[in-house]
């Protein structure tokens, strides 16, 4: 199969879109009440859980599946195997716009969002969470250049804007033009740090709650949290891109990628495989399994994240026929998805016990409404720019 | 950075690079200031009238506490500090009883422990809260941007929100009185009021000193812990008591500092960012050798992507 990415150019109004508009509106009002009367208005949080949803899933989780970014950049440009480049350039627009939706998601969720820029200028280098949000800083800037040749690709010297904009066209144009110059030679230089930056936040985003040592249960608090944290983000790359590819060449009817995908796959068996192996030598080394029978909530959520989410996809994998089936290799992307997504939410939401008050949480409905809308958010803008960019590879009875 | 910092920085880099380097982070110290003053609560001698509260509002400029004075209904549930109250006393049965078979209430006050290393200040993105020379665990809201961190990070679950703030909230909780005691002969409002000298405010040195007489002196009376001189590294609040602490809302905690774990795999792991940039280094080596596999091998693929 040849690398030719293309737009869509396909109707844009579907259903799936109007179910994306309604999600976005309902989380909009939700936003617009926690802006109005507080976080308290919206969401479940208190004194004793200060972190909930927002944190566990459109934070933690949504960096972890944003992964696919940097791990098909790695494959096919820095490990130089080109023949995984038609799916890189999905992986970045999914990486991109999870980064944006991630920052989104953080101004809701801080209490003073409009002070978001203070720790640029007032560092402390103990603090895991600096680090992070550093590096997210840094690597969403890296991923908005990374884009730029591919609007380049479709727009240099075609920049045609609406109305009283149309003054800018020249501007723009020889932005773009500069621009892809530029980046044509360091290119190079952007790639190397994405995966650098990607390793070093997604592996502190676990080293987060090593400072609550004592309010996050022992079948997740472990030194080698950072670790697992790089190691599953790692492992949950292209499953992602599994997952995007399939679900995006069924609903735009394009060419199914098979030939990239079961490949990919057998990378992953090896990932998840080593994944699996931290994380079970971690519960011996640690003697934690003597936790797993206590039959509480915690428990079970531990057991299901590891069977469901990690053992399952990575049996399933093992076999040939599995890997190279559509259908199956799909299932097993989601259920690492999910296994990963599952973990993140352990070790943010269920895992926190609070150990004076022992209080519980269940999100409100407000930040359910809130990280809806923000998924909806992201798969609108996603699904509007595979329509006008150079992002998919193009199939052939609608490109040729 | 300054350009000395920026040398290092290249040097530990370019060492680590080639491989000299190994993995080693600094040890980690204690950052405890010394000579800080702390605060001993003798719960044998608290008789519950809550003065201390009242006297934290005032000075405080809190809302005055609930139910003021009035602990028929008051003890009836534990309360937490919060927004509005950055100290509360709540009313433990131990089982033990009087003379006339009542059952014996122990008081305990809650407030900031004011940790000698505390995991707050460690976890703060911002740096807006920090341990002060006198001991006071200081915040400052014109850095906070309310990212909650400091309440995730302490293990006596003290810092409170202001969730029904829309825009500024802020983080609130003790302040160790921190104007008053940083004026000469200064005290904390609780301790000053307090009519039973169940507080006693001095160096921690001292109230360490003056615990450990009293449990000397009074065999029987306590029981052989001093909550806060080992916890956590220790706090500048101590208490003693009569009853063991586990019974009466104090959580067990371990010995070791609370940041020392995070800050160690931190440190070793990015000082002078020595594993981003040889991992830069190594991508850097690989990207060049497979593009030059490649280039050989395919040379009209190369023009192909970005």
């Amino acid at each position: 199969m040849g690398h030719n990415p293309r737009p869509l150019r396909k109707k844009f109004w579907t259903p799936g879109t109007l179910v994306m508009l309604f999600f976005m509106i309902a989380g909009a009002l939700a936003v617009i009440a926690r802006f109005t009367w507080g976080i308290g208005c919206v969401s479940n949080l208190s004194n004793a859980r200060p972190w909930g949803l927002w944190v566990g899933v459109d934070v933690a989780a949504g960096v972890a599946l944003a992964a696919g970014g940097f791990t098909t950049a790695a494959l096919a440009h820095i490990f130089g195997r080109h023949y995984y480049e038609a799916v890189t350039r999905p992986a970045l627009l999914t990486a991109l716009l999870g980064y944006t939706f991630v920052v989104l998601g953080l101004f809701v969720d801080i209490g003073r969002s409009w002070a978001i820029w203070k720790p640029l200028f007032n560092w402390n280098t103990n603090s895991a969470l600096f680090e992070v949000a550093m590096c997210v800083m840094v690597y969403l800037t890296v991923l908005y250049i990374e884009f730029i040749p591919i609007v380049a690709e479709q727009y240099k010297g075609k920049v045609n804007l609406w109305g009283g904009f149309s003054v800018f066209n020249g501007f723009f144009n020889r932005f773009l033009k500069i621009a892809d110059a530029i980046l044509d030679k360091t290119m190079w230089v952007f790639i190397i740090a994405g995966v650098v930056l990607s390793c070093m936040h997604q592996s502190s985003l676990g080293t987060l709650m090593l400072i609550a040592q004592t309010k996050v249960h022992p079948l997740w608090q472990t030194p080698i949290l950072p670790l697992l944290f790089l190691v599953s983000a790692f492992s949950v790359g292209y499953p992602m891109v599994v997952f995007e590819t399939t679900l995006a060449s069924a609903s735009f009817k394009g060419d199914s990628e098979m030939s990239i995908l079961a490949p990919l796959t057998r990378i992953t068996v090896f990932l998840l495989g080593l994944y699996m192996a931290l994380k079970l030598g971690d519960m011996w080394a640690r003697g934690s399994y003597r936790y797993l029978l206590d039959g509480n909530y915690q428990t079970h959520s531990f057991i299901v994240e590891m069977f469901m989410g990690v053992m399952v996809p990575w049996g399933m994998l093992l076999f040939k026929k599995i890997r190279e089936s559509q259908r199956g290799v799909f299932i097993a992307s989601v259920l690492i998805i999910f296994g990963v997504v599952l973990n993140r939410i352990n070790v943010f939401i269920v895992a926190y016990t609070p150990p004076v008050s022992q209080t519980t949480y269940f999100p409100a409905i407000g930040e359910i409404l809130v990280t809806l809308g923000l998924i909806a958010g992201l798969m609108f803008i996603y699904r509007f720019i595979v329509t006008w960019l150079p992002v998919l590879n193009g199939s052939k009875e609608v490109c040729s | 950075m300054n350009r000395r910092q920026f040398f290092k920085f290249m040097g530990v880099a370019g060492a680590a690079a080639g491989g000299a380097s190994t993995v080693r982070g600094e040890e980690w110290c204690s950052k405890a200031p010394p000579d800080s003053m702390g605060c001993l609560v003798d719960l044998t001698r608290c008789v519950g009238c809550r003065k201390c509260e009242e006297a934290c509002s005032q000075v405080n400029g809190l809302p005055p506490p609930e139910k003021e004075s009035c602990d028929c209904v008051v003890f009836d549930r534990k309360r937490r500090p919060d927004e509005n109250a950055f100290t509360v006393v709540n009313r433990y049965f131990s089982g033990k009883l009087t003379d006339l078979d009542k059952p014996v209430p122990t008081f305990v006050k809650t407030q900031c422990m004011h940790c000698q290393d505390p995991a707050c200040v460690s976890a703060c993105i911002a740096a807006a809260l920090s341990k002060q020379s006198n001991g006071a665990v200081k915040y400052d809201v014109s850095k906070c941007i309310g990212c909650r961190y400091c309440m995730v990070a302490c293990p006596f679950e003290i810092p409170a929100y202001e969730y029904h703030d829309p825009l500024t909230p802020r983080v609130r909780k003790c302040t160790f009185c921190y104007d008053r005691i940083s004026k000469e002969g200064g005290i904390p409002g609780c301790a000053a009021i307090c009519p039973v000298e169940a507080i006693t405010f001095g160096k921690r040195s001292d109230m360490l000193s003056l615990a450990k007489k009293r449990l000397r002196e009074n065999p029987g009376k306590y029981t052989d812990h001093i909550y806060g001189e080992k916890e956590v590294g220790g706090t500048a609040w101590i208490y003693i008591s009569s009853v063991d602490f586990h019974r009466l809302g104090f959580p067990s905690l371990p010995h070791e500092p609370v940041p020392k774990w995070s800050e160690t795999i931190q440190h070793s792991l990015f000082s002078y960012l020595w594993s981003p940039m040889a991992l830069f280094g190594i991508l850097a080596g690989i990207m060049h050798k497979s593009g030059k596999k490649n280039r050989e091998g395919r040379a009209k693929e190369a023009s192909d992507g970005s």
